[in-house]
């Protein structure tokens, strides 16, 4: 059975993420012989002695006239059994959001660390965002392992400040700490001889045993309706009353003879068909797209969704708890009205309190009247119309909204519902 | 008992879903098939998203006019099968009304392409464009977001992309502008071939191995044909090739093969050493950052 891991890279800038990705597909042989050409063409030219593996993931040509990593760059191979997916974040600080991008998708998060820098604020942001956003898995690589010629003190020492971190800031994420030369390809897919000390998994290794996404099917049925599929074929009497909802299962099971509820209407029907590319099936699970048929004719449409009637029903609310990630150049007005996206769902929203802005860099609470680019607060968010949601630790598909500003249309800020009110 | 869900299973979840955001969020969007390999696992796909429905879009192909005659037939075959509608718009007549101007008259007209594409976004007032390109292609696909906003000359800016979470995609375009939307972003070359022998996809010829005569050139193979000549010096060999990717004709490059059934060739794409454009683009090596330029300038 093949399996995909999603997984991302993040951490301050300079901490060697491009490299260490170029050495994880140079490694797993993964790089393919032209672009294998390109990169030691390139190198050579910059007078390197040896190929410069971060050249594999820096592919814009603001990034690779500075040096750094400005969007999310995702490459794809695969070991074994598994398709690897990854992403790789941006480590400055104005491109946060392109991290989080990155990480909302991801089952772990590979943090880079220079053993020789330490924690960074920038460090702990990621951290801290990749908890925020729910990845369940922390791999917390200590690179630069051959500038500290391997002392293993340097390592404990990062280990130590970094648990210390975790403790005060509460991560829930389990902890992998790996030492590591990425440059010189220590502990990434090879072993290497410089550290016959650590006695734990390789980064390869880690990747391969953490357990990937599967669609939630063990959660109460959730079905946001994306489009109707109503083709009104005047020559073809059995289609003219065809009515097919079109979506994507976001959680649990759905049986034909099921009785389902509508939300927000709370109009019942019974599923009498379910169907892909008009090709009927008799169940569909989590994950899967498929067109749904009921037994009566009711007019639902894009943004409202199926639950089963037999089991719990998510709330239904005009007022969510939620974490924010402010995410656009402009700071938020609390008093705009601001669209906010819940599944397939938009209902005009204003975020009525911020109860607290996190200072990253002390973990402190603190209190805010304006959200600028990158700040990470709580906030009370009023709804003009109920959305049905579930906490975002629950179900992800459910407990996730943006806020989308209607001058520009751009998504401004992420949030993550932790309560209903 | 459910069966599990396979990597390609998943994947086809993911894009029939983009698929269908495409048609809830977008007014008059339209989707972009050549007859390539990638734009026909869309069609499956839509088919898949929509039917017993017509598709909520037209297909629209921007035609070079140095494409292959068989994909061309091949194209037209596909659509009135689909009974779907087919709009062409044509280099040619970009030439023609004098905006595409070309420097030689056997250059590539590869890069043309987005100035007909324009132009027929501007003539359908199309708000939405859907997309085959992989994120697995290139260095700067590798960049892109699922929904990539472009500004009204087709720009796209990629230092200021929307952030994309979740399965939460942003399709609401900016004022003047428009939105592409690429549904198969994670798939790889492998996935493509896979889901094409699974689905048993039918293909235009010269995917598979058949004799043609070559030039060797820069390390490629350079087709012969009536609008590439072999140039002086250079000698012609008839060798077995077929083609990993489908274009303009002076810009695409066969390979060399013996594969001619799909199962022969999925056992070659999981062995190949070269990327897919590394071995068959004649234009993206010119300089690296080669494909980020297209795409600022409104290419696909």
């Amino acid at each position: 059975m093949d399996t995909v891991l999603r997984f991302l890279t993040c951490g301050s800038v300079d901490d060697g993420k491009s490299t260490l990705i170029g050495r994880l597909l140079y490694d797993s042989r993964a790089l393919l012989v032209d672009t294998l050409e390109g990169i030691e063409r390139t190198s050579r030219r910059r007078g390197a002695t040896a190929p410069d593996l971060s050249l594999v993931t820096d592919g814009l040509i603001a990034e690779r006239e500075q040096g750094i990593t400005i969007d999310v760059a995702y490459r794809y191979f695969r070991s074994g059994a598994r398709t690897f997916i990854i992403a790789d974040a941006p480590g400055h600080e104005q491109y946060t959001r392109n991290m989080v991008t990155a990480a909302s998708t991801a089952q772990l998060a590979v943090l880079l660390v220079d053993v020789r820098q330490g924690l960074t604020a920038q460090t702990q942001r990621h951290a801290l965002l990749a908890d925020l956003v729910g990845i369940p898995a922390l791999t917390i690589a200590v690179n630069k392992m051959d500038l500290v010629d391997y002392d293993p003190a340097a390592f404990e020492a990062v280990v130590y400040a970094f648990e210390d971190f975790a403790e005060a800031s509460g991560l829930r994420a389990r902890r992998h700490y790996i030492p590591m030369s990425a440059l010189l390809g220590d502990m990434v897919v090879e072993r290497g001889e410089h550290l016959p000390w650590y006695l734990g998994p390789t980064l390869l290794e880690v990747l391969e045993r953490t357990p990937a996404g599967q669609g939630v099917s063990d959660h109460p049925f959730r079905f946001p309706v994306q489009w109707v599929c109503r083709p009104r074929e005047a020559t073809d009497p059995l289609l003219h009353d065809y009515r097919g909802l079109a979506g994507q299962v976001a959680a649990g099971t759905i049986a034909v003879g099921e009785e389902i509820v509508v939300l927000p209407s709370g109009r019942r029907s019974t599923v009498t068909a379910i169907e892909l590319g008009g090709v009927p099936r008799e169940r569909a699970v989590a994950g899967d797209s498929v067109m749904i048929r009921l037994a009566d004719d009711l007019d639902v449409g894009r943004g409202e969704m199926l639950v089963r009637a037999d089991q719990s029903a998510p709330a239904l609310t005009r007022g969510v708890e939620a974490d924010l990630v402010w995410l656009d150049p402009a700071p938020l007005a609390p008093r705009r009205t601001y669209l906010l996206r819940h599944t397939t769902r938009e209902v005009q929203a204003r975020v009525e309190t911020i109860e607290w802005n996190l200072d990253v860099a002390t973990l402190e609470r603190e209190p805010a009247h304006e959200l600028t680019m990158n700040d990470i607060a709580r906030v009370r968010v009023k709804l003009a119309q109920p959305i049905a949601a579930d906490p975002y630790e629950v179900l992800r598909d459910t407990g996730s909204f943006l806020l989308i500003d209607p001058a520009t249309w751009d998504t401004v800020a992420a949030g993550m519902i932790r309560g209903t009110q | 008992m459910i069966a599990p869900r396979t990597h390609l299973d998943r994947l086809e979840a993911e894009a029939i879903h983009i698929l269908r955001e495409v048609a809830g969020q977008c007014q008059n969007p339209a989707l972009l098939f050549s007859g390539g390999k990638d734009s026909v696992c869309l069609l499956r796909l839509a088919e898949k998203a929509f039917r017993p429905g017509r598709f909520p879009f037209p297909l629209l192909h921007i035609d070079t006019g140095h494409n292959y005659p068989e994909v061309i037939a091949f194209r037209d075959r596909r659509a009135a099968e689909l009974g779907e509608r087919l709009i062409v718009r044509s280099v040619e007549d970009s030439i023609a009304r004098g905006t595409v101007r070309l420097a030689r008259p056997d250059e590539s007209r590869n890069r043309h392409q987005s100035v007909t594409l324009r132009e027929a976004i501007e003539e359908f007032g199309f708000d939405c464009l859907i997309g085959g390109a992989r994120r697995d292609e290139e260095k700067a696909r590798a960049k892109e977001r699922v929904f990539s906003v472009r500004d009204e000359f087709g720009q796209w800016d990629p230092k200021n992309q929307r952030p994309e979470l979740w399965r939460l995609y942003n399709a609401k375009v900016p004022a003047g502008g428009h939105v592409r939307a690429f549904p198969i972003s994670d798939w790889t070359e492998l996935d493509v071939w896979q889901y094409i022998a699974r689905e048993g996809l039918e293909l235009p010829s010269i995917y598979f191995a058949h004799p043609r005569p070559c030039v060797r050139r820069g390390g490629l193979l350079a087709p012969v044909t009536e609008l590439t000549p072999a140039r002086e010096g250079e000698t012609v060999e008839t060798l077995w090739v077929r083609f990993r990717t489908v274009g303009d004709i002076p810009c695409t490059a066969p390979v060399e093969s013996r594969a001619r059934t799909i199962e022969e060739i999925l056992r070659e794409t999981a062995a190949t050493t070269v990327s897919e454009r590394g071995a068959t683009r004649l234009d993206d090596q010119t300089h690296e950052a080669a494909m980020e330029q297209r795409k600022r300038e409104g290419y696909f």
